[in-house]
């Protein structure tokens, strides 16, 4: 408080007030770059199609109507991309942050078995890759090609959360878990009763890290899967944005109410990507603000090594 | 004298040998019964005994403690066991991936097994660096490579400046909210980012339709289906998604300035400029090191996604990257063995790159960055 109020009896020079002008300006002009995208595509979205068709909204949305969700929602493929991304966004996150935190401890045992050497040959595999073919081949020869677990299983050990878990983990007070042992508290009974109620914090960070890598996850479809029916939502998207004439005849099959659907309703090419990409980016965009403390806290704990 | 009384140690870092005969020197009430310590003769060290009932020892007895075996032993066993179907799962899809570095030596056609394709041997490699056509399409996808990891090298600097001045908003919802808003991009995948470059930019997007409201274009700017300025287009792209996260880590670092060095500074009349210039930007610069070394081991590292959706048949040529080149001609061109061999290669070079840049950064900041 005091250097505030020691900042704020300097003077301002005149030279003060147009560099502050001039910074508030481009940051205010970065933001709005920055957040404008995301705000065109909702209010495109829920205005009339005929319209926005014509990019004539750009600033205000005119003639607003929801029909588009409704409608979207009837377009085969879009149902079950949405049960696909929302399945490996829950199950995949519960995995990673489960396994990070039942290894993060078991590598603080110092009994165990040749730790130091298990612990290395985890954190060695963050460091080299085999390259996109051999691990195509490889999900191929474990028959996870065209499977849902593709999406999770590879997932579950992460070496990097595991560091993060351990280093966590190594840094509560070890007279918790003796005291524990002491009253004949087995190995498991003291990860889930004392150590997993207590690193909730750190787990709260790797989940919300994993679930938005499992929403955002695109290349795993692309390179494993072919069966159209495990498309992920971004997938989904990425062939409504390329296919644009074949788009346009899939809205006429499915657009039942065209007799009475008026212009403003009926479904465009244009619409049907708005809509879609507002349903792929709204998850993000009302868990971002709520968590942003644990995204930050997750690249400072990331910077200090394990 | 009865053993069943196990001892652990109060002192877990002096313990290292097991013990096998200790002395209790005291006796103390609990709750739920009593509480033994014994000393270590030798050491002194001491130990804390588990709480039972059942057994009564006198203050100053000698008593057996257990062996307990640090590095092994049946319960060390038992630990790994429970940690074996994890270390599978690592070795699955971390170290067993690399068996699939063989197929660069044998020519693969996709439905064949391995052992009823050709061996080759080194083909693959030498057609690489032979073949000239080959060799023309590797030089262009090198250009490209290098272009756009050079690019992001030369704007690396930029978050560092973000947070810098950033730092000189004084007006704490303004900084917040900028903050918030210019992070979100971070957060989104590439393939919403090309969405939103397609309902921006594409022809009948919104940067062309005000355009041509406003009477300054007749025909639409193709923007996104062009080989012109592709560089600067991705590099561009790139920026908006990255440069609000970028900054996030120096922010955090100007944070942890000592701020009487800034007093001091101010007392001696030193200017906004000159405070950003001697004290600020130093700060700084060892955070910024790491990142710019990190991103030159990374070299051939673009990644995929960003240049695979914004690829299409006008920009292919200056778009592909090394990463989107092995999926262009490994998946949907079928030569799996060359694309492998050009991965191997990459794989290759970038480990030497991690290797030189952790050197260099022991050599001269002596701390390493793996």
């Amino acid at each position: 408080m005091s250097r505030k109020r020691k900042e704020d009896s300097i003077p301002l020079k005149p030279a003060d007030y147009v560099f502050h002008i001039i910074n508030y300006t481009v940051f205010a002009l970065l933001t709005l770059i920055c957040a404008y995208p995301f705000y065109y595509l909702i209010i495109n979205s829920i205005s009339a199609n005929d319209l926005s068709a014509n990019g004539m909204i750009n600033l205000i949305p005119k003639g607003i109507h929801l029909k588009n969700y409704m409608e979207v929602f009837k377009l085969s493929g879009l149902p079950a991309a949405t049960l696909v991304s929302v399945g490996r966004t829950v199950i995949g996150t519960a995995c990673t942050v489960l396994a990070s935190a039942y290894l993060g401890f078991m590598f603080t045992q110092e009994r165990l078995w040749h730790r130091k050497l298990w612990y290395r040959l985890i954190v060695i595999a963050m460091y080299f890759n085999a390259g996109l073919i051999p691990m195509f081949m490889t999900m191929k020869t474990l028959h996870l090609t065209n499977s849902f677990w593709v999406y999770i299983i590879p997932a579950i050990v992460q070496p990097f959360n595991i560091i993060m878990t351990k280093t966590y983990i190594e840094s509560l007070p070890p007279a918790l878990q003796e005291a524990a042992e002491i009253d004949g508290a087995g190995i498991l009974t003291r990860f889930f009763k004392v150590v997993l109620p207590i690193s909730t914090p750190i787990l709260a960070t790797i989940a919300i890290w994993a679930a938005v890598g499992q929403w955002n996850s695109f290349q795993d479809t692309l390179v494993y899967i072919t069966d159209q029916k495990l498309y992920s939502l971004q997938y989904l998207l990425y062939t409504y944005l390329n296919q644009a004439s074949s788009l346009a005849n899939l809205v006429k099959a499915t657009g039942n109410a065209s007799a009475v659907a008026s212009v403003a309703t009926t479904q465009t090419p244009t619409s049907i990507r708005m809509t879609i990409s507002v349903i792929v980016v709204l998850p993000i965009l009302m868990i971002y603000p709520m968590f942003q403390k644990y995204f930050v806290k997750g690249i400072m704990v990331g910077s200090v090594k394990g | 004298m009865d053993e069943k009384i196990q001892f652990f140690p109060f002192d877990r870092e002096k313990f290292k040998n097991p013990v096998e005969k200790a002395q209790i020197f005291c006796v103390e009430d609990m709750e739920k019964g009593m509480l033994y310590w014994a000393k270590l003769k030798r050491k002194g060290d001491f130990y804390m005994a588990g709480i039972s009932s059942d057994i009564k020892i006198k203050a100053g007895a000698k008593v057996k403690t257990p062996k307990v075996n640090r590095e092994g032993g049946s319960e060390g066993f038992k630990m790994f066991l429970l940690i074996l179907p994890f270390l599978i799962l690592c070795f699955l899809f971390s170290y067993f991936p690399l068996h699939g570095w063989v197929y660069a030596l044998y020519d693969y056609r996709a439905p064949l097994k391995l052992s009823q394709c050709e061996f080759v041997g080194m083909k693959w490699f030498t057609t690489l660096f032979s073949n000239p056509t080959q060799v023309k399409q590797l030089m262009v996808v090198m250009k490209n490579t290098f272009a756009m990891s050079l690019l992001g090298i030369a704007t690396s600097f930029c978050p560092v400046l973000f947070a810098v001045f950033l730092n000189e908003v004084k007006c704490k919802w303004f900084k917040n909210v900028v903050q918030t808003l210019t992070t979100l991009p971070n957060f989104i995948s590439w393939t919403l980012v090309y969405a939103i470059a397609f309902c921006l930019f594409s022809s009948t997007g919104m940067f062309n339709s005000v355009l041509q409201n406003l009477g300054l274009i007749t025909e639409p700017l193709k923007i996104l289906d062009s080989g012109d300025h592709v560089w600067l287009s991705m590099l561009l792209w790139n920026t908006w998604k990255g440069l609000g996260w970028g900054s996030i880590m120096y922010l955090a670092a100007i944070a942890g300035i000592d701020q009487e060095m800034y007093e001091a500074a101010r007392v001696d009349g030193a200017g906004r400029m000159q405070i950003i210039r001697s004290i600020t930007i130093p700060s700084l610069l060892p955070t910024y090191f790491v990142m710019l070394m990190l991103s030159v081991a990374n070299f051939l590292s673009n990644g995929m996604d960003q240049y695979f959706v914004f690829q299409n048949a006008f920009n292919k040529e200056s778009i592909q990257v090394l990463d989107l080149y092995v999926y262009n001609i490994g998946m949907t061109g079928k030569s799996l063995s060359l694309a492998t061999a050009i991965g191997v290669l990459k794989s290759a070079v970038s480990v030497g790159l991690l290797v030189v840049v952790n050197f260099a950064s022991k050599k001269t900041r002596g701390e390493s960055i793996i």
